[in-house]
């Protein structure tokens, strides 16, 4: 494994690579080395040697770090100065069995949380980006400032390109301050269906929700053993109190409603973000979806006897079940015209399959030639994304 | 005067024929060829340079806008295309042999679903018809350039629009979940969907703000928010521009996140209060208008902590709307800002650079040193949270010395908000305005990228030449107004 400790020289062995037309697998900590496909490549380079924070302006609401900076790290600077990671990344050390998160790695994959429901993607907040083409040279795109059109938009393209368009080696992206409290309803729903209208007439409030979740096993501990909904309030504690009141009537139709608030509101809502509600055996392979909310409750009822937990209002599911290739296929036909991944399997079934929905043709056709701009010998984690 | 790539004389020379190919591919009220009807397209909002296209087609579906685009492909004929023609950096500036395809008449919504929170629309749709369109259930769709009542979503994609309240909000990039493409070679696909997200390249988010430059977008599908209880506004006037920037640190530092927070200095307040009557503070330096939103009880909550960081600068004075009336009495001079800069000046330049929000004073220091030297009037108004300036350089359009001046002097602005880190454009895009300045943000290996991911889309570079690269090649002058 090569850990280059500059950006110098992180493309000085790329460009070696690229000459010698070496494939290389791309990873910051390789805590997601569970997702997607196996890279087929002799050599890794990871990025977990460019450390370190390189510009915090917290009245700018701006943070920059080199790619390889634990994600861990970047969250405690910011928690110093009251502010947060706006799209709350998942740890999901618990699901791919390995930890230490980078912030290169939450970027390339574009990882959001729950609270992307109602602010936005990691994607979204990426302000700027210095990256390493597969040829070994090095480019910008963006910048740190918070509003900034100048030119094509390739910050976008590299977030969740999953390394193989660049490696990413510095990110510059938006922050806000953490709110001063939270609170949380949790609603026992006699259905999915019942659960994804209460989400859905949550999200439809004024009252700003910030994560909407359903976790369609319950949650037997704290006596709800059917499916419950969870809504969560940020904000500053005199509107916490109020939005929930306020909240509460909104949905009181669909459910008996509990409270959660604090450290209890906290944790519910990191199970949620870490998909350890999932509650994946460990020989299952796990599913991500994404579709239209509404569509949630008839994707979850053609996936029958899946573990199952939805987010971002029903529109994320989580799914963890048999892995094999009919169940893959039902996953794929359930999520319709949504998108799904291949988060974690066997290295048999990550092979066999696509792990990602393909592109309709004539896009498939421009993605090629961008790919073969960017990577031209092919050399960046090849095969990782199905091709 | 304004280079342009040279017209293709093989193009002029078979225009004939090309007007007869797209005839047979529109209905006759879709194409635009006589000069009198071409002349509305001749240029947008930034007027000062014009260029009559070879003509002008307005396609009703995107199988049209598609035939349109292949056709052209075929024939190697340079297309622009074309919303309602508000850019303001000349996005939709076209080229003596070139077709301009108009998206005004696609302007039907096409869905509101308000359980899943969003809407397709045509590309002709108008920023504010989305809001109108959803607004009886509550909703709004949240990017709100101040050209909203004629600007379209279609334009609003290409331009990568904001607003005044992005800071909460985001800009059209962050309110998007797909569209219908259309490439040149007359290819339709689908990129996102009604869900967030999808895994795979993010198409979307390249494609946003690309300004015509890889294909052209004829629906949108866009996220619908609820919009809050109410909203209502402040204002904050200062005695230095050093100070009010102190104070926009000191409120964002609270872990307030206001809807909007907008500034202006003192010619901007004496401009627009002559306009609008808003009761503007005449004495101040700077202003401020703070925008939050919540309840009755929490909007009064939020200004009063906003106050009171205020009142640690030693405001000249405040003003807290008590009302939705006042709330608007206060917007009113800003909405109005341009007009009211017409208004004492025939003509103006508006600057669109963002920087660094701590780099304000110096900025705005060096903006007024240069306004002496240029001998131009400036006045700035901007979005203070994210730092996009808005600089109205006063001249005189009859008198091309004082346009030359007043280029020369923009330019100067916009190589000093690179400088001090921020970029060219935080929401006009590049156009043709700022083209020629790409180079003092990007290195030639970055432009070479770019334009290189241009030909992966438009290997011909016939979709909205001379727009955001610096020419290559042969050019000509065309007129300005």
């Amino acid at each position: 494994m090569m850990t280059p400790g500059t950006e110098q020289a992180l493309a000085e062995a790329v460009r070696a690579a690229h000459a010698a037309r070496e494939p290389l697998a791309i990873e910051g900590a390789g805590s997601k080395r569970a997702m997607l496909r196996p890279v087929q490549a002799a050599r890794t380079l990871s990025t977990r040697g460019l450390t370190g924070i390189t510009l915090y302006k917290p009245a700018e609401l701006v943070i920059s770090a080199r790619a390889g900076t634990p994600v861990a790290e970047i969250e405690a600077a910011l928690a110093e100065q009251g502010q947060q990671i706006i799209a709350e990344p998942p740890d999901l050390s618990a699901l791919l069995g390995a930890g230490g998160a980078t912030l290169g790695g939450v970027v390339a994959t574009n990882l959001s949380g729950p609270r992307r429901i109602a602010w936005g993607s990691m994607r979204d907040h990426v302000l700027g980006i210095r990256a390493v083409k597969g040829d070994g040279e090095i480019f910008r795109s963006g910048g740190r400032v918070l509003k900034n059109v100048t030119g094509l938009d390739l910050c976008k393209l590299l977030a969740g390109s999953h390394g193989t368009l660049g490696v990413l080696t510095e990110i510059t992206f938006k922050v806000l301050p953490a709110a001063e409290a939270t609170g949380t309803l949790a609603l026992a729903v006699p259905d999915l269906g019942a659960g994804v209208r209460a989400l859905s007439a949550g999200l439809g409030s004024p009252f700003g929700v910030s994560g909407a979740a359903l976790l369609p096993m319950g949650m037997a501990a704290m006596g709800l053993p059917g499916p419950v909904a969870l809504l969560r309030i940020e904000d500053f504690s005199e509107s916490v109190t109020y939005r929930t009141g306020r909240l509460r009537e909104v949905l009181a139709p669909f459910g008996e409603i509990s409270l959660f608030d604090g450290q209890a509101a906290r944790s519910l809502w990191r199970g949620v973000r870490d998909a350890t509600f999932l509650d994946a055996a460990p020989e299952d392979a796990v599913w991500r979806l994404s579709v239209a909310p509404s569509a949630a409750p008839a994707v979850c009822a053609a996936l029958p006897g899946a573990k199952l937990l939805l987010d971002w209002g029903g529109g994320l599911i989580w799914v963890a079940g048999e892995a094999s290739e009919a169940m893959h296929q039902a996953v794929v036909a359930a999520a319709g015209t949504g998108s799904f991944t291949l988060f974690r399997a066997p290295d048999a079934l990550r092979h066999a399959v696509a792990v990602l929905p393909p592109e309709p043709p004539a896009l498939a056709a421009i993605s090629t030639r961008v790919k073969a701009l960017l990577d031209p010998a092919g050399i960046l984690n090849p095969g990782r994304m199905g091709r | 005067m304004i280079r342009l790539p040279a017209p293709k004389p093989e193009v002029l020379a078979r225009r004939p024929e090309i007007l007869a190919g797209l005839a047979r591919l529109v209905p006759a009220d879709a194409l635009i060829t006589e000069e009198l009807r071409l002349r509305p397209y001749e240029t947008d909002g930034l007027s000062a340079y014009r260029q009559m296209p070879m003509a002008v087609v307005l396609p009703r579906t995107t199988a049209e806008v598609a035939a349109v685009l292949r056709f052209c492909h075929q024939q190697g004929v340079r297309v622009i295309p074309r919303g309602a023609g508000t850019s303001l950096s000349g996005g939709a500036l076209p080229l003596a042999d070139a077709v301009v395809i108009g998206l005004m008449r696609m302007n039907r919504i096409l869905e509101m679903n308000f359980e899943d929170r969003f809407a397709v629309v045509e590309a002709g749709v108008t920023n504010i018809g989305i809001t109108q369109a959803v607004a009886g259930e509550g909703f709004f769709y949240a990017p709100d350039p101040s050209s909203q009542l004629a600007c379209m979503i279609g334009g609003n994609v290409m331009m990568n629009s904001g607003g005044a309240h992005c800071l909460k909000y985001g800009v059209t990039a962050n309110n998007l979940l797909g569209v219908k493409f259309v490439t040149i070679e007359g290819e339709i696909f689908e990129v996102g969907g009604t869900h967030l997200d999808g895994a795979g390249y993010d198409w979307l988010g390249l494609i946003t703000g690309s300004e015509g430059q890889l294909g052209m977008v004829t629906e949108v599908t866009v996220r619908i928010l609820r919009g809050p209880e109410g909203a209502r506004a402040m204002l904050a006037a200062f005695s230095s521009i050093p100070v009010a920037g102190q104070a926009v640190d000191a409120i964002i530092g609270s872990g307030i996140i206001p809807v909007a927070l907008e500034f202006m200095d003192r010619p901007c307040i004496h401009a627009c209060e002559a306009f609008a009557h808003a009761g503007y503070p005449l004495d101040a330096e700077a202003m401020l208008i703070i925008e939050v939103e919540g309840s009755e009880a929490e909007q009064d909550a939020l200004l009063a902590r906003i106050r009171d960081i205020c009142a640690r600068f030693d405001p000249i004075s405040m003003k807290v709307a008590e009302s939705a009336e006042q709330s608007l009495a206060i917007w009113k001079g800003r909405k109005g800002a341009f007009g009211a800069v017409g208004r004492i000046s025939p003509d103006y330049l508006c600057m669109d650079g963002t920087i660094p929000t701590g780099e304000l004073p110096r900025v705005l220091g060096r903006i007024t040193e240069m306004s002496e030297e240029y001998g131009l009037k400036v006045a700035n108004v901007f979005h203070a949270g994210d730092g996009n300036l808005h600089p109205l350089i006063m001249f005189d359009a009859n008198d091309p010395e004082s346009f030359r001046k007043a280029e020369a002097f923009g330019a100067d602005i916009l190589k000093l908000c690179v400088e001090v880190g921020g970029c060219l454009t935080g929401e006009h895009g590049v156009g043709v305005e700022k083209r020629d300045l790409m180079h003092v943000q990007f290195t030639a290996d970055e432009l070479a990228l770019q334009r290189s991911i241009k030909s992966a889309f438009d290997p011909d570079w016939l979709l909205n030449p001379a727009k955001v690269f610096p020419l290559l090649g042969e050019t000509v002058l065309a007129g300005a107004a």
